[in-house]
């Protein structure tokens, strides 16, 4: 039973990353992407990690999974927030449908 | 001191969860390990608050947590909605939202729940002013700039009980 849901859980995964992925090719700029990637491939992941502690159970793999996936949700917000930052001071534009732009009109402020 | 002894307590047992199986020559090897860890980058982690005073901090760790996930989940459906829609319904911006958090680790895991909520990822904190720059992915017509991210403002309250 248990192993069903691993495998289930390992399915869910791999669609929020097939999600994700979608996203980095459909949407407009580098900030949209991030969101699409950072969330939908975190949790994709996260899914499929846990899928394989849930089959593998206390052994090797599955503690190695499990650490991997405490390890993902910690640095993988981190990473698109260092990403977004670093794109926008560095002059990388929001796309043309973006309505409002308050971090763009702070940084010249600040400039 | 507690805290560096809690610190190196945590970076042996991960050494051990990573080197599983348990063996005496591993066990060894973590010693030395979370030793040195524990001497570089303790300071790091000095906030000058003591781990063991509040206990229920765990508590409402355990409820963020639980809340967390929950948003996750949405956020994930919500990306996948926005994604497979023929129109790619989007209307992005940036815009910035006040915070009452000061510590740096409340900061930091505001942000992280921010960037995996749905629609908004951080991309700028301002410690001084105590303002989170947040990129949005659909900012619905006739909203006031500020103040309106109920997400927001339910992490803050949690984790204030949590980290302040």
């Amino acid at each position: 039973m248990i192993e069903h849901i691993g495998y289930a859980l390992i399915l869910v995964g791999l669609f929020f990353d097939f999600f994700g992925c979608l996203g980095i090719i459909r949407l407009p700029d580098v900030y949209n992407r991030l969101q699409a990637s950072a969330k939908c491939i975190t949790l994709g992941t996260c899914g499929i990690l846990f899928g394989l502690f849930l089959i593998k159970g206390f052994t090797a793999t599955g503690i190695k999974a499990l650490l991997c996936l405490l390890f993902i949700i910690l640095t993988a917000p981190v990473s698109a927030h260092a990403l977004a930052r670093g794109a926008y001071r560095s002059g990388v534009k929001p796309c043309p449908e973006t309505v409002v732009d308050e971090y763009g009109e702070d940084i010249k402020n600040i400039k | 001191m507690i805290l560096k002894i809690i610190l190196s307590l945590l970076w042996f047992a991960i050494w051990m969860l990573l080197s599983w199986p348990p063996t005496i020559t591993n066990a060894l090897a973590g010693i030395a390990v979370a030793a040195f860890v524990t001497f570089m980058t303790s300071d790091m982690f000095d906030s000058g608050a003591n781990p063991l005073r509040k206990p229920s901090r765990y508590l409402w760790f355990v409820w963020y947590a639980a809340v967390f996930l929950w948003e996750c989940v949405k956020a994930n459906l919500d990306v996948a909605y926005r994604v497979i829609h023929p129109d790619l319904p989007i209307r992005p911006g940036t815009v910035k939202i006040k915070t009452a958090l000061k510590s740096d680790i409340g900061l930091t895991f505001l942000a992280n729940s921010i960037t995996l909520t749905p629609g908004t990822t951080t991309v700028d904190i301002d410690k001084e002013r105590g303002l989170i720059y947040v990129h949005r992915m659909y900012i619905k017509d006739g909203l006031a700039i500020s103040d309106r991210l109920p997400v927001v403002d339910r992490f803050e309250k949690i984790l204030r009980k949590v980290f302040e």
